[in-house]
């Protein structure tokens, strides 16, 4: 789970890693409130969970109250990579002398935690690392030690702050960071820029990136709670037990098993099609959980055909035949449907489908063949 | 010969008394694997699907010679479960149990000194977790896959999805080709065995004569494989990658980026084992068609 960066700052303050005051606000009145408690200059900042903010005209700083309310409503109106933007966050101005680069996240070959530094922060580190790959530490962490102290003292001696003070508070704030990573079970803590500031100088955490490790949310309660809003057939798939992804197509796709999804997704592709959805019912599933995701899929009227494609193991090629046909009889839904399935009991399946000699519905051993006829439908299909 | 679990191989299971444990179990047995034993801590004593069941895995294993593991634990126990297996004695531990904590499974990889899911000190191996498990056609089910889809024959899978195992194997075995042993990976960042180590297996197990590597998005296992298969392979390797249309994941922060320095995607792991000479299907169908006729070449 991705958390904002206001709900990630909130998490710093915390822990003791020191940032800026700010303010989330949501409309231009509210920001007009919090503006005149942190003062000028302010920088706004767009809250999207995705990267690029800045280049998407995400981020600005306005000096005089005159300039506050379009500069907000600017941003509210954004959508930066297909995500609109509901909040901004409003954060005092500082000036910066320096800015870093510090963050921990799992390095999936060592499998261990990674601390990563760079003196060189800021929108640029891809590249630093790509054109420059020694201006970057990386330095594994023991993932059973609280204590990180040989890497905290080659970040301090890195960054060469060249302030007692200041490597006092570096070292601090990598202590800080390690440990919030562990407690919180985060997968990524990142601080970009890690900022320098004067008057006094200090170090100031200016941007926050946070991912929780949604396995572990049933033992992070509050962070669970937090969950950033989804989309509704993405909740509603969440609660039936099912992974469901919206995508662009008009082929409503359901299937068991990410990597036999990902497949069919391909062949659709392939045969000059688009899905609609990632739907994964996963195994063992029953006609309850068959009969959700397909009132989940069909809730999207952008879909014109739809794919079942089961490979049973454990599943039964029967009992998701059954689940099938007791939907479209309590549902009455009218799109041109292809069941594709194999495995077991899939014989008995496919006869049930067949022996109903439903309009519109058709069964196949083989997927290819069911891909195919699917793609045709949705182009020449239309819904009742 | 097959690779890490066969006829001979005597399996317990960590968590047999509970509804997971105790259903596939039974699966287990009616394969004919020979499961020999469960383990539920406060249970010891008692017996579950006609075997007996202990506190422990070192007390199971030493009354049993069980040497194959496979867990059922809920994901909260699951780093205790993975611990007690290897430090109890088992040469296999098969972690089924989806949704444990990444916190936790990097803990069990410091607290055993896992190194890729191997142990320096003693013979034990790791598999999974969120994984199906490993069948050996005819000789051993450790784990939750359907034995009934798989025939004894020549042909390696190792795999990090579990239906799309199904799909290549019946592909396979409708072509005429049996399987060696087919393992399941397992999909978790932090995970075992991997692609390169179960090649090496393979290359090293004189029944299988060519094999067949499954991948998916994320991460860059398959890239890893290429280039060992490059270097230390000499049976045929075929293999599949799912994912060609998923849309780009959004990525929060660099770190990830800096770190791999690989895009992770189908497109690119395609061309790394393609650039290695490792022809790969672009439909599953294909798959069984490239392995008759990498066989055919030998």
């Amino acid at each position: 789970m991705d958390l904002f960066e206001h709900q990630g700052k909130e998490l710093f303050a915390a822990a003791g890693i020191p940032v800026l005051p700010s303010r989330v606000v949501f409309t231009e009145e509210e920001a007009e409130r919090a503006a005149a408690e942190l003062g000028y200059p302010l920088a706004v900042k767009a809250q999207v969970l995705t990267g690029g903010r800045g280049k998407a005209g995400g981020v600005r700083v306005v000096t005089r109250p005159q300039e506050l309310g379009e500069a907000v409503s600017a941003i509210l109106r954004l959508i930066i990579k297909d995500k609109p933007v509901h909040s901004v966050l409003l954060e005092q101005g500082a000036s910066v002398m320096r800015e870093l680069y510090l963050a921990v996240t799992l390095d999936r070959h060592a499998k261990a935690p990674l601390l990563i530094f760079s003196a060189r922060g800021g929108v640029d580190i891809e590249l630093v690392a790509k054109q420059d790959p020694a201006a970057l530490l990386r330095l594994p962490l023991d993932a059973v030690s609280p204590d990180c102290g040989g890497p905290r003292d080659a970040v301090v001696a890195a960054a060469a702050l060249g302030d007692t003070q200041l490597d006092e508070q570096l070292g601090d704030l990598v202590d800080r960071l390690w440990t919030l990573y562990r407690e919180r079970d985060a997968s990524l803590v990142e601080v970009n820029p890690l900022a320098v500031v004067r008057d006094p100088a200090r170090l100031v955490a200016l941007d926050a990136k946070v991912t929780i490790d949604d396995n572990a949310l049933y033992r992070q309660p509050d962070l669970a709670a937090q969950r950033p809003d989804e989309d509704a057939r993405e909740r509603a798939a969440r609660e039936a037990g099912v992974t469901y992804l919206t995508l662009d197509g008009d082929v409503g796709v359901l299937g068991n098993g990410a990597g036999l999804v990902m497949s069919t997704l391909d062949m659709i592709g392939a045969a000059g099609g688009a899905a609609a959805d990632f739907c994964d019912v996963g195994g063992g599933a029953r006609a309850e959980r068959i009969a959700a995701a397909l009132d989940i899929i069909t809730s999207d009227d952008r879909v014109r055909a739809l794919l079942v494609n089961i490979f049973g193991g454990i599943t039964r090629g029967d009992e998701v035949a059954r689940g099938v046909l007791a939907w479209l009889e309590t549902t009455g839904v009218d799109l041109p449907l292809v069941v594709r399935l194999d495995g077991n009991n899939a014989a008995e399946g496919l006869q049930l489908i067949a022996a109903a000699g439903i309009d519109g519905l058709s069964v196949t051993l083989s997927a290819q063949e069911a891909v195919e006829s699917v793609v045709a439908a949705a182009k020449t299909g239309s819904r009742a | 010969m097959s690779i890490l679990v066969d006829k001979s191989s005597r399996v317990l299971v960590q968590g047999m008394t509970g509804r997971e444990g105790t259903f596939h179990t039974e699966r287990m047995l009616a394969a004919g694997t020979s499961v020999v034993a469960g383990v539920t801590p406060g249970k010891g004593g008692q017996s579950a699907c006609g075997l007996p069941v202990f506190d422990t895995v070192g007390e199971a294993v030493q009354a049993t010679g069980a040497d194959v593991s496979v867990i059922f634990v809920p994901a909260r126990f699951a780093k205790a479960a993975v611990v007690q297996a290897a430090e109890g004695g088992v040469r296999v531990a098969v972690l089924i149990t989806e949704g444990i904590p990444v916190r936790d499974m990097s803990e069990a990889v410091a607290e055993l000194k896992l190194d890729d899911g191997r142990v320096a000190e003693r013979p034990f191996v790791l598999i999974g977790p969120n994984c199906p498990g490993i069948v050996t056609p005819d000789g051993c089910n450790a784990g939750i896959m359907a034995a009934s889809l798989f025939r004894p024959g020549r042909v390696g899978i190792v795999s990090r999805s579990g239906t799309l195992t199904y799909e290549i194997a019946m592909g396979l075995t409708r072509a005429g080709l049996g399987q060696s042993t087919c393992v399941g990976m397992g999909g978790d960042p932090i995970h075992g065995l991997g692609f390169r180590e179960c090649l090496e297996l393979f290359e090293a197990d004189t029944q299988t004569e060519a094999v067949v590597l499954v991948g998916e998005i994320g991460g860059d296992d398959e890239e890893r494989a290429a280039g060992f298969a490059a270097e230390h392979l000499t049976k045929p390797l075929v293999a599949y990658i799912a994912g060609f249309t998923a849309p780009p994941g959004k990525r929060m922060g660099h770190a990830g980026a800096i770190i791999s320095g690989s895009s992770g995607t189908a497109a690119a792991k395609a061309a790394a084992l393609e650039a290695a000479g490792i022809p790969v299907a672009r439909r599953p169908d294909e798959t069984p068609v490239l392995v008759a006729e990498a066989l055919a070449a030998i």
